[in-house]
């Protein structure tokens, strides 16, 4: 019996010693609120790494959208969070470089490929400390259903003018929801409504500046304006509408129930997938034919490293990569809509993406005009707009009333001029 | 012979008590110390300092915050009130039917009615949500099919009457609780009194009001105690049906969703875990006072029959 023990023993030590002498595969983990690309990164992206990179192990471990920010920082604050960190722009990365949560990547190779205002996101306000490696921004605009349009005669519609004749027509012939959007969940109204027409009349990032440097308060025209559009809007959304849900937007565009989507580029796969009629996008329209466009591009979503990493050397690696152009080429493509941040020059397979990325060359690019410092303080400048938006969809506020309640709001915290 | 009429210490209590207490302390007791003791502390240049009382002063009196916290209680007293007015009633009620001879299937009834309490609020919420959907619900349908359809409206998505949708839906996840034990307390009623009753013409509703219900008022009371700790620390609901947010514009918003909103943070807006724990204690105070001054003021009075 004892001899039996002492040879078990003996084979378990040598087992132990043999793995540890092989088995250099080391395993990294991912951080995302990007749950529907599991199977993108599981099936199409992590392979590739994998296969230029044995040794390493890369798992992609999501958590629900809503919930990722509170779940992350709890995970975070205990230690258990995984070796990678998806990270959001601006403040809210930047609240968790400054907690130490995660780190600085000043000098990684990979960084060389993105310009500055790529990386701003994810810059320290002095410009010194860049902590996340830029992957993707989402575009804003409207997707149709080119099939409504063409039986019912309408043409893609570039001025403010021409998108209203077109719901206008929409409306009367009746077949069609003409706008597919609700305001249960009430993000969806500030970022597919606010966010997306915002930037044709605050001259894109000319104004948010401004805002930002206190020279243009939100009871400014230009900024109380997208909300009396959105008032327009109310006459052409679904019947009780208050209730719908994202989701139910979705599907009613998706099942060909409504003509147009008031979107953003993320919606490009699952349209893909779910409609069955051929779907075109046009850009927010502009106020008169011939005015410069602006559009909604904004910087979203970034990979950063958490300090706590035990694998510090592969985690590097991995960052290296995304910061190349194979992977700029393989997550554009992958999840058309995530549009690369990256020099490199990538072509898009997907049509409807394309349309959105060609945008790029006729318009000014600006990102959402709360993203950058306007929600460092409480109450939440993003947050509050939300809120705003939903009132001005419903018409229960008029502009004025709401960029004053947005102002108030802000002055209580935002001091530009000090 | 002394040591023998000497009682032995009977050391099972304390061991066989031992597991419960500890747990009971370990996750009940300290996290409510600790939820207290982060209350009166707040980060200020990186650092941890004590504030005193100055959370609890931003809860109660912020320009912004304050509005939040005054909508939420308020909600939450609405919510309270309307279980009070139909879940209770509405309880009792069917547990005097229950209880009368009279109907028959008493079992299939008292079954249904408790199991959507033992549902899970995520499903409750779920196919409530899709009930009454605009766009795919049955409940338009079912208002065409009696020729109503002009009454229905997103009742879900409208501040006027979101807050007494949500506080509906709970009412029927709920009812079974109070229908069981006001059903209980109602069987337990002697047969000698009912038929002392009933031998001096007492019968039919004036029984009920006149003999059966002073019998039950103490169960009354508890129920609505149970209610109220329930209502006040609710949150589940509203967060499947509405989302954290409390939609639309904060009309459903209640203590429970404001606390998770402010203490963890909510997409763009980080977590506060001190005015968060601050909030927490406000609400732990707000049920403390009270079902105490329910304990001491009013269940005291109630008379108590023994049979």
């Amino acid at each position: 019996m004892k001899k039996f023990l002492l040879t078990t023993v003996a084979a378990a030590t040598l087992a132990t010693f043999a793995t540890s002498a092989f088995a250099e595969d080391v395993t990294i983990t991912i951080e995302s609120w990007r749950a529907e690309d599991l199977s993108i990164w599981q099936d199409q992206i992590i392979p590739v790494f994998e296969k230029t990179n044995p040794g390493i192990k890369v798992k992609f471990t999501p958590t629900k959208s809503t919930e990722y920010n509170a779940s992350l920082n709890a995970r975070l604050d205990s230690g258990t969070a995984g070796d990678m960190i998806t990270c959001r722009p601006f403040d809210n990365a930047l609240a968790q470089y400054n907690k130490g949560q995660l780190a600085s990547l000043n000098g990684l190779d990979g960084l060389k490929n993105f310009d500055d205002v790529a990386k701003s996101a994810w810059t320290t306000d002095d410009g010194k400390n860049i902590f996340c490696v830029p992957m993707a921004s989402v575009i804003h605009g409207f997707i149709y259903n080119k099939d409504a349009f063409k039986e019912l005669g309408i043409e893609v519609p570039n001025t403010r003018e021409e998108f209203f004749a077109a719901l206008d027509k929409i409306k009367a012939d009746g077949s069609y929801t003409p706008l597919a959007m609700g305001t249960n969940d009430q993000w969806e109204a500030a970022t597919m409504g606010y966010y997306n027409i915002a930037p044709n009349y605050h001259k894109g990032e000319e104004g948010r500046l401004a805002l930002l440097a206190g020279d243009a308060k939100l009871t400014d025209a230009e900024w109380t304006a997208p909300f009396a559009e959105l008032t327009k809007w109310k006459a052409y959304l679904g019947d009780n509408f208050e209730a719908q849900t994202y989701g139910d937007s979705q599907n009613l565009f998706t099942l060909g129930r409504a003509a147009i989507y008031p979107a953003g580029s993320w919606e490009i796969s699952g349209f893909n997938k779910n409609a069955d009629f051929e779907m075109g996008a046009f850009k927010p329209p502009v106020a008169k034919a011939g005015d410069e466009c602006y559009i909604s591009d904004h910087t979203d979503i970034a990979l950063g490293m958490n300090p706590a990493s035990k694998n510090p050397e592969a985690v590097k690696t991995f960052l290296n990569w995304v910061g190349s152009a194979d992977f700029a080429t393989l997550y554009a493509n992958a999840s058309p809509g995530f549009f690369s941040l990256s020099n490199h020059k990538v072509t898009m397979e997907d049509a409807l993406a394309a349309d959105f990325v060609s945008w790029r060359s006729d318009c000014k690019s600006s990102i959402r005009s709360s993203a950058q410092i306007l929600t460092r303080g409480t109450p939440n400048l993003d947050t509050a707009i939300w809120g705003a938006s939903v009132s001005a969809l419903k018409g229960n506020k008029t502009p004025e009333v709401l960029g004053a309640e947005l102002q108030k709001g802000l002055d209580s915290w935002f001091k530009p001029k000090m | 012979m002394v040591a023998l009429n000497k009682k032995p210490f009977r050391w099972h209590i304390p061991i066989l008590l031992l597991p419960a207490f500890l747990i009971y302390s370990t996750i009940m007791v300290l996290p409510l110390f600790g939820t207290l003791q982060l209350s009166f502390f707040n980060l200020e240049n990186g650092k941890v300092i004590f504030v005193g009382l100055q959370n609890f002063y931003y809860v109660l009196t912020d320009e912004f915050f304050s509005v939040r916290f005054w909508n939420a209680l308020g909600n939450n007293a609405y919510f309270f009130m309307i279980h009070m007015l139909v879940q209770n009633p509405l309880g009792v009620l069917i547990a005097a039917m229950l209880s009368s001879k009279k109907i028959r299937a008493v079992a299939f009834y008292r079954t249904a009615i408790f199991i959507p309490a033992i549902l899970s609020f995520v499903i409750v919420g779920f196919v409530w949500k899709l009930i009454l959907s605009p766009l795919w619900g049955i409940a338009p349908d079912l208002l065409d099919l009696i020729g109503l359809k002009s009454l229905f409206t997103a009742w879900l998505g409208k501040e006027a009457y979101a807050l007494t949708t949500i506080s509906l839906v709970s009412v029927w996840q709920y009812l079974g609780i109070p229908m069981m034990l006001i059903y209980a307390a109602l069987l337990s009623i002697p047969e000698e009194v009912i038929e002392a009753a009933e031998c001096d013409g007492i019968t039919g509703s004036s029984l009920f009001f006149k003999i059966k219900l002073p019998l039950i008022l103490p169960s009354i009371g508890i129920i609505s105690i149970l209610t109220f700790v329930g209502n006040f620390n609710a949150f589940d609901l509203i967060y499947s049906m509405q989302g954290a947010l409390a939609g639309p514009d904060f009309s459903t918003d209640i203590l429970g969703t404001l606390l998770y909103r402010t203490f963890f943070g909510f997409q763009l807006q980080l977590g506060d875990h001190y005015i968060g724990s601050a909030l927490a204690s406000v609400m732990f105070f707000i049920i403390l006072v009270v079902v105490t001054a329910y304990l001491f003021i009013v269940q005291n009075r109630l008379r108590r029959y023994q049979f």
